[in-house]
């Protein structure tokens, strides 16, 4: 099986070199390699990440650092329309901050959020999707009505939602300090359902079959049942979830910071920066926004090519 | 049909009050209405008058069942941070909001069902791969990205359609339109394509795929054998088959696209509902926040409740299975 073949074997040394042998010969990595905008897109998304891990390495500058900021330096234009300074590739903002830096900095923020969303909305929405389709009954009905209600309401309202709920019950001076945390509940609370109702569908096939039935028998706690036998076969399909729930997370990060009510302005993600360069649209410094825009849209672009490839090659049905 | 219709209606009256529930929630969790209402030199004997005369001191559940009352009248109180009920807020703002919807669904329909159609006939023309790429890209492209490169390009650059307001508008008895001047019509523009652009990648996806499944089917190629003419086929047969699930698809997205209009009215600057309440978000002020949400709510519910009602009119098959539970309660 390819999925099998596909999963290297971790902290196993004298494996590793089976395990890549079995990857590379693997069908997954057959239909990668014919593939070369899903190339691509895996680079530009290792690119982004690298880039995000050591940020403080990479970026030319340190766009948070008051010491190194000149307002003289503020609106340089981008360095190959000829008017620019080399130093700043990409022009400067208002503050003199340097574009690239601050995309560098800012996609690590935009990352970080939309990966931490979409992992608690997983292991939220894999839970209650487990417990609804093994309970079943009243539990069921009640978590599945639930979600019935809310994958009514666009996922940007609930997060607005939960975003204006906290904001409104926290203290004032305490928003800055718990801003991410509360933009992570929002979206991850705006994006269970998908997760819960794919899980529940699998587990209802799973809890009638024979091993399941036999862990009963010999009277293995319900808990243990779910998440030791009735989970792992259960998970296949929510890979695919996440990869294209990353995208948009990221998003609806993006969005709700551009909408002044996400990330704290003193760490900016990619749809801050957008924000700010939004005012300076008018007075021609067109480079403020556009850069961040576009970073905003090759890192979604790439992590969905590479989901739309997963699922198709995850897909037995297409293979 | 009767059992079925009442069942859904009070589900319908179960989401609203749990809607209400938390717009009221916002209320009583949200700071202390009396310390904002009071100048900080007050005593404890103003404190507790106010407190009286709001109905503060009376039960929970009491202070539920009027705020319910009051929000079926239409009455959420005075805006925290305009001084004005919030009611003539609404109804001042939710004409730009209507209009501006309407005519993105408009957009939507109107480019979407034959760019669609044309795709599912010409499937491997140059044309129809653009298409697809331009909607792929589309999806991944933030809906206010898509506002802020198209005010840089016609605004800013061309210089040919304004960027932000809703330009002179013409006072319909207390409908305020921009659909009768040129510069209201001009200021429309930019932000309906903007907020139209995701429900159009949609239907024309939807008009595709149906298009190519009834293609397929024993009676388009019956028609096809009696010689009618490939225009009566595809948009004589084919066509009017496919716009049933499309204009229900369109009509649940209506209240997707009101709630998106948040965004769309914010990078626009456009005065309708969605900025109100984004300004409402960003300073706390809760009466409008939870009259937003309330109004909100209803629409869906009302477009959901409609959207079930037509289905169970239209397909027979719901009849048999929701009927029998409902009468083994």
């Amino acid at each position: 099986m390819a999925e099998i073949g596909s999963r290297p074997a971790p902290g196993r040394p004298n494996l590793v070199p089976r395990a890549f042998g079995r990857l590379v010969d693997s069908d997954i990595f057959y239909s990668f390699r014919r593939r070369p905008g899903v190339i691509l897109s895996a680079i530009v998304v290792l690119a982004f990440v690298v880039s995000a891990v050591f940020a403080h390495w990479v970026a030319p500058h340190n766009p948070f650092d008051l010491a190194t900021l000149n307002l003289l330096d503020a609106f340089t234009p981008p360095a190959f329309t000829g008017k620019g300074n080399p130093a700043y590739l990409l022009g400067t903002d208002d503050q003199g901050r340097d574009v690239l830096s601050a995309i560098i900095y800012g996609s690590r923020m935009s990352l970080l959020v939309g990966v931490l969303a979409t992992l608690l909305a997983m292991v939220l929405g894999v839970s209650l999707g487990l417990v609804s389709g093994y309970a079943g009954g009243k539990i069921d009905a009640f978590i599945m009505r639930v979600a019935d209600v809310q994958l009514s309401f666009p996922a940007i309202l609930i997060a607005l939602l939960v975003d204006g709920l906290a904001r409104a019950a926290l203290p004032r001076d305490m928003h800055d300090t718990v801003a991410v945390y509360v933009l992570v509940l929002a979206i991850a609370a705006s994006g269970w359902v998908r997760y819960a109702r794919t899980v529940r569908g699998s587990t209802l096939v799973e809890r009638n079959k024979e091993y399941v039935q036999a862990a009963r028998v010999i009277g293995r706690h319900p808990l243990a049942i779910m998440f030791t036998h009735v989970l792992p076969n259960a998970l296949g399909p929510v890979l695919v979830l996440v990869t294209l729930h990353i995208g948009e997370a990221i998003i609806t990060e993006a969005t709700l910071s551009f909408l002044g009510v996400g990330v704290p302005p003193t760490q900016p993600s990619l749809g801050t920066l957008i924000r700010i360069g939004n005012d300076f649209l008018f007075s021609g410094e067109w480079w403020i926004t556009v850069f961040p825009g576009a970073a905003l849209v090759m890192l979604v672009l790439a992590i969905n090519v590479l989901g739309d490839w997963l699922r198709d090659a995850l897909n037995p049905r297409l293979r | 049909m009767i059992a079925f219709v009442l069942r859904r209606l009070l589900q319908a009256v179960m989401v609203m009050l749990v809607v209400g529930a938390i717009a009221f929630s916002l209320f009583n969790f949200v700071g202390d209405p009396v310390a904002l209402m009071l100048p900080p030199e007050a005593t404890q004997a103003d404190r507790d008058a106010m407190r009286q005369s709001l109905g503060l001191d009376r039960p929970f559940y009491v202070q539920f069942a009027t705020f319910l009352g009051n929000a079926l009248q239409g009455n959420f109180g005075i805006s925290l941070r305009l001084g004005r009920p919030v009611s003539a807020l609404i109804a001042e703002r939710l004409p730009a909001t209507l209009e501006l919807a309407f005519t993105a669904s408009l957009i939507a329909l109107l480019v979407g069902i034959p760019v669609g159609v044309y795709t599912a006939l010409r499937r491997d023309s140059f044309l129809s791969r653009a298409m697809l790429t331009t909607s792929l890209v589309g999806v991944s492209l933030p809906n206010f990205l898509i506002g802020i490169f198209l005010i840089l390009i016609f605004a800013v650059w061309l210089g040919l359609l304004p960027s932000f307001g809703r330009g002179d508008t013409v006072q319909l008895g207390f409908w305020s339109t921009g659909l009768l001047t040129t510069s209201g019509l001009k200021a429309l523009v930019l932000p309906a394509i903007t907020l139209g652009f995701y429900p159009l990648t949609l239907v024309m996806r939807l008009v595709r795929s149906e298009m190519m499944e009834v293609l397929r089917t024993d009676y388009i190629k019956f028609a096809r054998a009696r010689g009618l003419s490939e225009r009566t086929v595809n948009f004589g047969h084919a066509l009017k088959n496919t716009l049933v699930p499309v204009i229900t698809i369109v009509g649940l997205q209506l209240g997707g696209i009101i709630a998106f209009a948040i965004i769309t009215e914010t990078v626009f600057q456009w005065p309708g509902m969605g900025l109100l309440f984004i300004q409402a978000v960003q300073f706390a002020d809760v009466p409008v926040m939870a009259a937003y949400l309330c109004l909100i709510g209803l629409i869906f519910v009302v477009i959901n409740l409609a959207v079930d009602l037509l289905y169970y009119v239209v397909d027979p098959r719901l009849r048999v299975e929701r009927t029998a539970p409902a009468g083994a309660h």
